[in-house]
């Protein structure tokens, strides 16, 4: 199966996951403009890529998250294909009800942009399977709305679900509030939903997919997802 | 019948209002030591074209289910003026 790569007007990370898909992950990749009602053929993973989709008017998300293309997306993940929400493309899935949660302002009140190391705590999903649980790896983030909110009782049974599948960390390995650099709450940076099938999470592994960017740590998620497809 | 609605949206009790707390830092900042707490809401008004009164206060409410609210964290209400 391929991938597709959603574009919205504002969308900013949409090259860069074309280029990790198609030319380091070698995953034959297309780019969909947001007014399309359909998924090209033997789409088994859609990316909804950072940046600022509608110059993040209104709330962070919310009116790519009625965009036409979305129905196709809510279809593609109600039969167990991928979905992947990479930052904005995360407020998305959060506003279309596709993951639980809202993305909120950093507690810092400004935007971040910054290497950031994560903790991957839940290593069976197609996003995530080569990697070990446990490992640390280092993703940059750059958002302004990042802080993971849910309430409490929610948050719980999020949690003992399993649902976390990366919380920030340091360096070392020890991961939780503590290390959130926008305040998330529990260090939470990336979350599935219940069916493991759709994920979003703040930071960028696009952005570290090759050495010449100074980290390539994100071909972990690739080559998951590549070896996904591949069996389908 | 052509009404002018304004929906007032405000975060949820016990949602982090970052833009509040900045405000109320600065005005503490300038001298306005008694204040206590900021909360920053958005105020979005709405023409609407409806058969009465009711009529439209359903359409706006329906546009607040759809898009302009996100009940998740926020907290709105309706008021309705005529043209």
């Amino acid at each position: 199966m391929k991938a597709a790569v959603v574009v919205f007007p504002g969308s900013n990370c949409d090259r860069d996951v074309l280029h990790a898909l198609r030319d380091v992950a070698g995953i034959q990749t297309s780019a969909v403009w947001h007014k399309e009602t359909s998924l090209p053929e033997n789409t088994g993973l859609v990316v909804l890529p950072g940046g600022f989709s509608y110059g993040d008017y209104l709330r962070s998300g919310a009116m790519a998250a009625r965009s036409p293309i979305l129905g196709a997306v809510r279809e593609h993940a109600r039969i167990g294909r991928l979905v992947l929400g990479i930052c904005n493309g995360f407020q998305v899935l959060t506003e279309a009800g596709l993951l639980p949660g809202a993305l909120l302002a950093n507690s810092s009140l400004e935007f971040i942009c910054s290497p950031c190391f994560l903790k991957v705590e839940k290593t069976d999903t197609p996003f995530t399977n080569a990697y070990r649980t446990g490992e640390i790896v280092q993703f940059p983030i750059a958002h302004h709305e990042g802080l993971f909110f849910l309430p409490e009782e929610e948050l719980d049974d999020l949690e003992n679900r399993g649902q976390v599948v990366f919380r920030y960390a340091s360096p070392e390995g020890n991961a939780g509030p503590d290390y959130s650099p926008n305040g998330a709450l529990n260090g939470i940076a990336g979350i599935v939903n219940r069916g493991g099938n759709v994920l979003g999470l703040m930071p960028h592994p696009e952005r570290a997919s090759e050495d010449i960017l100074g980290c390539s740590d994100g071909l972990g998620m690739w080559n998951s997802v590549k070896s996904w497809l591949e069996g389908r | 019948m052509r009404f002018r609605a304004h929906v007032l949206v405000s975060l949820k009790e016990g949602v982090l209002d970052t833009q509040g707390k900045a405000v109320l830092v600065s005005l503490r900042n300038m001298g306005h030591s008694n204040v206590s707490d900021v909360r920053v809401g958005k105020s979005i008004e709405v023409t609407v074209e409806g058969a009465s009164k009711e009529d439209a206060v359903r359409q706006v409410e329906a546009m607040c289910d759809d898009l302009l609210v996100n009940p998740l964290i926020e907290s709105r209400s309706v008021t309705l003026g005529e043209f």
